[in-house]
């Protein structure tokens, strides 16, 4: 294998600019998630504590494995949105290890909101099933929410991923085999009482986990009936005559235990389809990646210099170094796991894209894991290039690109722009994951580009009509656009509507990676067909 | 000499004399019971016999199997050790009769000194000095008074019926005498119908000090200097030294001479000791014992000879192998006798596996005949080691003692580690020259100390699970499929976030919470008040060592399900970290009340609010369907209501008694 030499000098001014610029970034990070941990405060925390209650991160942390990593997902779920009081879309969602298993974990948090769905909640929920499914984890759900968030309905019940698809994805998974368990552990009304309905096997505890398809007070509008919530729906209802759940705890402690040693009794995994090998960490260190990539977004660098701090022992067996040099792609091992790497390195050419066709051609054939590392500005454009039939050689890209049946991951690392996107496996192309680093910038277009296109236009329109447009003009006109392209292109913006699976710290980035490479190996590598490549 | 030497014993002396048969090149033949299959000195010896049943009457006490294991396995000769068999006359009879030899003294010289009147009369002809006294028939109160002059106060009136303290009085001056008598006698009367006294010199601070003697078949007869045997605890030795501190050269001198001329009184052979209480620069003879003491290594230190191989020689008959004037001690030795029991609990035995036995033997010498995965049985003596120090002075020799202990843990077994270590500390115990009363005395600050964990011991107790954590995560790595997988990691990371763990150690009623949060290489530790940087915490063969804020500490470290055992600075600690699934019992819930399985009638109600009830207690019957249903506690607790009568129908599921909360809660 080919070992990757840095260049980078560690001891320069830049590379300390950089690493400081970056370290802002991830500080602004940690920042903004240890407030969303908060949850809905510290009132709603006190009580939820007050009914000796744990709280839901406290709830995953003594699911899992002791001392195991969790690999939280969209912490910055409805960041910004909903008044801001709905941190982390009110659901705990990542991956994490229970009595040695894989296990998506889903968590209510009753102190936001109690525990109801807003729209993005949903989609949360939603997406944290998704990645179980193509993953084949066993998935655990921590209920303990008073359901949709009923001023918000029609954003949340009636659409094909909205509320009714939790259930869906229940149903389907369960029959694929993956095991579905709830643990009630408060709250479970209306719609929500078939997360557990519809499990495999749950768990009730006492004096707090209540189930119903009608609370207290609409049973007595409907009918008349004075009841209380335990009474309808308690531990002792459930476990003793309904029958909806299966084991009855005496606090969420022991709920939690009965769930480690149902996970426990689970059939076996399947074995890693991969060839493993024993980790070596790169040659250079990992923290290092905070000074490699340039504070400018638009500054050019080697993205080797990224990719010898992510591999194992920094070797790297690249593949048509020397053809298609924009894209840098070759045959690596993260944490022991092979991935065939494709990384920018500039803009995409025709060579680049075939370049990456054919690479991707490779993993399939190999059932290599694929991961992309994004930092795009686009596909090349211009006379020569179209009539060289760059959008065909896109097209065979992105062809290959979405039908590669390898589990897929992308980290985007910078820009994310355009067809760049659809061609480095962007959110609509099903990577198993899709991180972002805090220097990330996602969108259509980058912000400047925009408004000089939209300036173009404009400028046209009124040249044609004979009108003159003053340059400060122009520019009050290109401010709010760059403006605007600047917000929704932030990786914040992105991160709150879930267009990624969560904003990481570059240093983290290996990791993560080698625990998604971890993930992937509960399923079986599926056969590539690729659709038709247009030649 | 001999060739071959069954040793009829177990344990820590078995092992000990099979060390030097070997080293004088004889073939050892170990005996064991049922319960010591797989025992040390089974393991130990050349060869091993069995002899019986687990009871020690029906094997180390039963003296034909022994002879016939000897005879078996063509033994020239037994060593009885201590203990069992070592002083009964009849079994030195029957090695004889079968033709064995038996290592130790004669069966005349056992029965002279086996009873206590006849020794005492022994003792007395040879000039050996006895504690003041009168044991006469003549029972008339002014005679006693006159005796009681003659042997000067205090002293102490008994029973000659008497035990247990009943019938005995404490005079401290003439003048109380007579009162004192009195009631000796009215209680004597009325406890065993017999109003008879004996008087002594009652020793208030008593030391018990012992000479070790050996005599061989030619007429000689040698001392080897006193040992002091006053860490006593109910007459049973935990510590011993050699020599006694603070004993003048002359009273050493007498005590060895009378010592030597209580040996030569019954032309000894073997090995000896003669026993005396002493107090003032005054030694009264107590008794002799005719065998190995338990204590003997620390004369082995001072003296540089191997005892047991002194008495093989002299029993094969040969000459002392060394002269009264070639005998010479140097520096000072002290033994700590480590038993399985609990000193807490008024030493109480203690039953089950050794989980873990580590004993430093860094400058020591270690005595035992157990290691790791031994079971402790019910059958035999709760001794499992012996610590010797031999070193230049009295104040380094518990200085290596303390070490040691420091360095050393027991798991498994309840354990006398940390009284013996708070014995060497206490101020008194260091000056020299306790009596035997001393460990009494000190019973609370000794034996049930109460002591709050620290701040440090929690840290090293939440450390040590967490490093337990990690060595069980990489044992459960290499077993799986995937044996490198990241999630194998056990640093707690999450993404972008810290999250503090939090313990809730449990120690008797109370609860130690600590909490630890991720900071740099190491973590940010909060239990109390009190905040300490841990670093560079390592597992390494049971041990636990930390940076502490700066300064690195170690600790024993076991967890055994919920129990996590801990020993630290001579202190053990036995924490619980409750599993829910385990503190929920079998039943997994409603172990709060008791619910009607089924509609029936109420026949009988054995319960009232209030009572305390065990778990399984038949509390409600009830009759449906022609068939008795009994209905039992579903856990110990308190009856808070009973919400059901007699004669009453009752419908599935209703509840019928609610129990208080439960403690857990």
């Amino acid at each position: 294998m080919t070992i990757l030499r840095s260049v980078l000098d560690t001891g320069s001014e830049s590379f300390a600019a950089n690493a400081a610029a970056m370290a802002a970034l991830v500080t602004d990070l940690e920042t903004t998630i240890a407030t969303t941990e908060q949850g809905g405060g510290k009132a709603a925390r006190d009580k939820h504590l007050a009914r000796n209650k744990l709280l839901p991160r406290e709830r995953v942390h003594a699911l899992i494995d002791p001392g195991s990593p969790f690999l939280e997902l969209s912490q910055l779920a409805a960041h910004g949105l909903y008044g801001g009081e709905v941190p982390c879309a009110g659901i705990i969602s990542g991956i994490g290890r229970v009595s040695g298993r894989e296990c998506v974990i889903i968590a209510n948090d009753a102190t936001v909101k109690g525990g109801t769905y807003f729209p993005l909640t949903v989609k949360k929920h939603v997406r944290a099933q998704e990645i179980a499914r193509a993953n084949r984890l066993p998935c655990i759900y921590l209920v303990d929410s008073g359901g949709a968030f009923l001023p918000q309905q029609d954003e949340i019940f009636p659409d094909r991923d909205h509320f009714g698809r939790i259930f869906f994805n229940q149903a389907n998974m369960s029959a694929e085999g993956i095991p579905q368990i709830a643990v009630v552990m408060g709250s479970c009304t209306a719609g929500g009482a078939y997360v557990p309905a519809m499990s495999d096997e749950s768990i009730i505890v006492r004096q707090q986990g209540t189930i119903f398809l009608g609370g207290p007070p609409l049973v007595r509008a409907a009918t008349g009936e004075v009841v209380t919530a335990e009474e309808l729906g308690g531990a002792d209802v459930h476990a003793r005559q309904s029958g909806v759940v299966d084991h009855y705890a005496q606090d969420d402690r022991h709920a939690l235990a009965i769930c480690r040693r149902i996970v426990a009794g689970l059939g076996p995994r399947i074995a890693p389809q991969l060839a493993l090998r024993a980790p070596r960490a790169p040659l250079y260190d990992e923290r290092e990646l905070l000074g490699v990539v340039p504070a400018d977004i638009r500054a050019p660098y080697d993205v080797r210099e990224v990719i010898a701090r992510l591999v194992d022992g920094s070797e790297f067996d690249e593949f048509k170094r020397l053809y298609g040099t924009t894209l840098v792609c070759g045959f690596a091992h993260i944490h022991g796991y092979p991935v065939g790497i494709l990384a920018n390195n500039g803009i995409l050419f025709s060579e680049s894209a075939l370049k990456g066709a054919h690479f991707i051609e490779l993993c399939c054939q190999r059932g290599v894991p694929l991961l992309f590392l994004q930092n795009i500005s686009g596909f090349m454009v211009g006379q020569k290039y179209e009539a060289g039939g760059i959008a065909r050689d896109g097209a065979k890209l992105v062809t290959a690109v979405a039908t590669a049946g390898v589990p897929k991951f992308t980290v985007v690392i910078g820009g994310s722009y355009g067809a760049g996107n659809y061609g480095m496996c962007g959110r609509a192309y099903d990577p198993r994951f899709l991180f972002m680093w805090p220097n990330a910038r996602i969108s259509v277009m980058g912000g400047e580009q925009a408004a000089s296109v939209l300036a173009q236009i404009r400028r046209d329109n009124m040249e044609a009509q004979g009108k003159q447009w003053p340059a400060e003009e122009e520019e009050a006109f290109k401010a709010p656009i760059r403006a605007k392209y600047e917000t929704e292109g932030h990786p914040y913006h992105a991160s709150a509507r879930l267009w990624d699976d969560g904003i990481i710290n570059p240093a983290d980035t290996r990791r993560i990676l080698g625990l998604s490479l971890a993930i992937a190996c509960n399923a079986p590598i599926e056969q590539t067909r690729f659709g038709v490549f247009r030649m | 000499m001999f060739q071959s030497l069954l040793i009829a014993n177990r344990g820590e002396i078995a092992c000990r004399i099979i060390r030097t048969a070997r080293r004088m090149g004889l073939r050892s033949i170990a005996v064991f019971s049922d319960a010591d299959e797989a025992a040390q000195h089974v393991q130990m010896a050349d060869e091993a016999i069995h002899i019986g049943a687990a009871p020690a009457r029906e094997s180390y006490l039963n003296i034909p199997a022994i002879i016939a294991a000897a005879k078996r396995a063509r033994a020239d000769a037994i060593h009885p050790g201590y203990g069992f068999l070592s002083e009964n006359p009849a079994f030195a009879e029957a090695c004889a009769e079968a033709g064995i030899i038996f290592v130790g003294p004669s069966a005349d010289a056992m029965r002279a000194m086996g009873s206590k009147g006849s020794a005492k009369a022994l003792m007395e002809m040879a000039g050996v000095p006895l504690l003041p006294g009168y044991h006469g028939t003549e029972q008339d109160a002014e005679f006693l008074a006159d005796e009681a002059k003659r042997i000067g106060f205090p002293l102490i009136i008994k029973g000659v019926a008497g035990g247990g303290g009943r019938g005995m009085r404490v005079v401290r001056a003439a003048g109380d005498f007579a009162d004192a008598l009195r009631a000796a006698r009215q209680e004597g009367a009325s406890a065993f119908g017999d109003d008879r006294v004996l008087i002594e010199r009652y020793l208030e601070r008593p030391r018990h000090i012992e000479v070790q003697v050996f005599g061989d078949s030619h007429g000689n007869a040698v001392h080897l200097f006193e040992r002091d045997c006053s860490a006593q605890r109910r007459h049973q030795k935990v510590i011993e030294e050699a020599p006694a501190p603070g004993i003048s050269v002359e009273i050493r001198d007498a005590m060895g001479a009378a010592a030597v001329a209580a040996a030569k009184a019954v032309q000894y052979q073997g090995a000896g000791t003669v026993e005396f209480i002493a107090q003032d620069g005054g030694f009264y003879f107590l008794e002799m014992n005719t065998r190995l003491q338990v204590e003997h290594p620390v004369t082995e230190a001072i003296t540089g000879f191997d005892l047991v191989e002194w008495q093989l020689r002299v029993a094969a008959g040969e000459v002392l192998p060394a002269r009264q004037e070639d005998i010479r001690a140097q520096g000072h030795a002290m033994e700590l006798r480590v038993y399985a029991e609990d000193p807490a609990r008024d030493f109480a035995p203690s039953i089950g596996a050794l989980q873990v036995f580590r004993l430093s033997d860094q400058g020591l010498r270690i005595d035992s005949g157990f290691v790791a995965g031994d079971r402790i049985s019910i059958h035999y003596d709760a001794m499992v080691a012996k610590i010797i120090a031999h070193a230049p002075s009295r104040a380094e020799a518990i200085a290596r003692l303390r070490a040691g202990l420091a360095q050393s843990d027991i798991i498994g077994v309840a354990h006398n580690l940390d009284m013996l270590d708070r014995i060497l500390a206490h101020p008194d115990f260091a000056a020299g020259g306790i009596d035997t009363g001393f460990i009494a005395r000190h019973a609370e600050a000794l034996l049930t100390p109460k002591l709050q964990p620290s701040p440090q011991v929690l840290t090293l107790a939440a450390l040590g699970v967490l490093a337990l954590e990690e060595a069980a995560a990489r044992a459960n790595a290499t077993q799986s499929a995937d044996p490198h997988s990241p999630w194998h990691a056990t640093d707690h990371w999450w993404v972008n976030t810290r999250p503090s763990r939090v313990f809730d150690f449990h120690l008797e009623d109370e609860v130690h919470a600590i909490s630890l949060t991720p900071a740099g290489d190491g973590w940010r530790i909060a239990t109390g008040s009190t905040d300490i940087m841990a670093r560079h915490a390592k597992l390494e063969d049971g041990r636990l060592h930390a940076l502490l804020d700066g300064m690195r500490l170690s600790a024993s470290i076991h967890r055994d399900g919920e129990t996590i055992s801990l020993r630290h600075a001579g202190q053990s600690w036995r924490f619980r970290l409750p599993d829910p699934i385990t503190r929920a019992g079998e039943e997994e819930g409603g172990d709060d009340r008791l619910l009607a399985p089924l509609p029936g009638q109420l026949t009988q109600l054995m319960a009232s609010e209030g009572q305390e009830v065990a778990r399984g207690d038949v509390l409600v019957v009830l009759e449906a369907m022609k068939t008795v249903f009994r209905l039992a506690a579903p856990r110990a607790g308190r009856i808070e209501t009973i919400s059901c009568r007699v004669g009453e129908t009752v419908r599935e599921g209703q509840i019928l008694i609610q129990f208080a909360a439960s403690e857990a809660d």
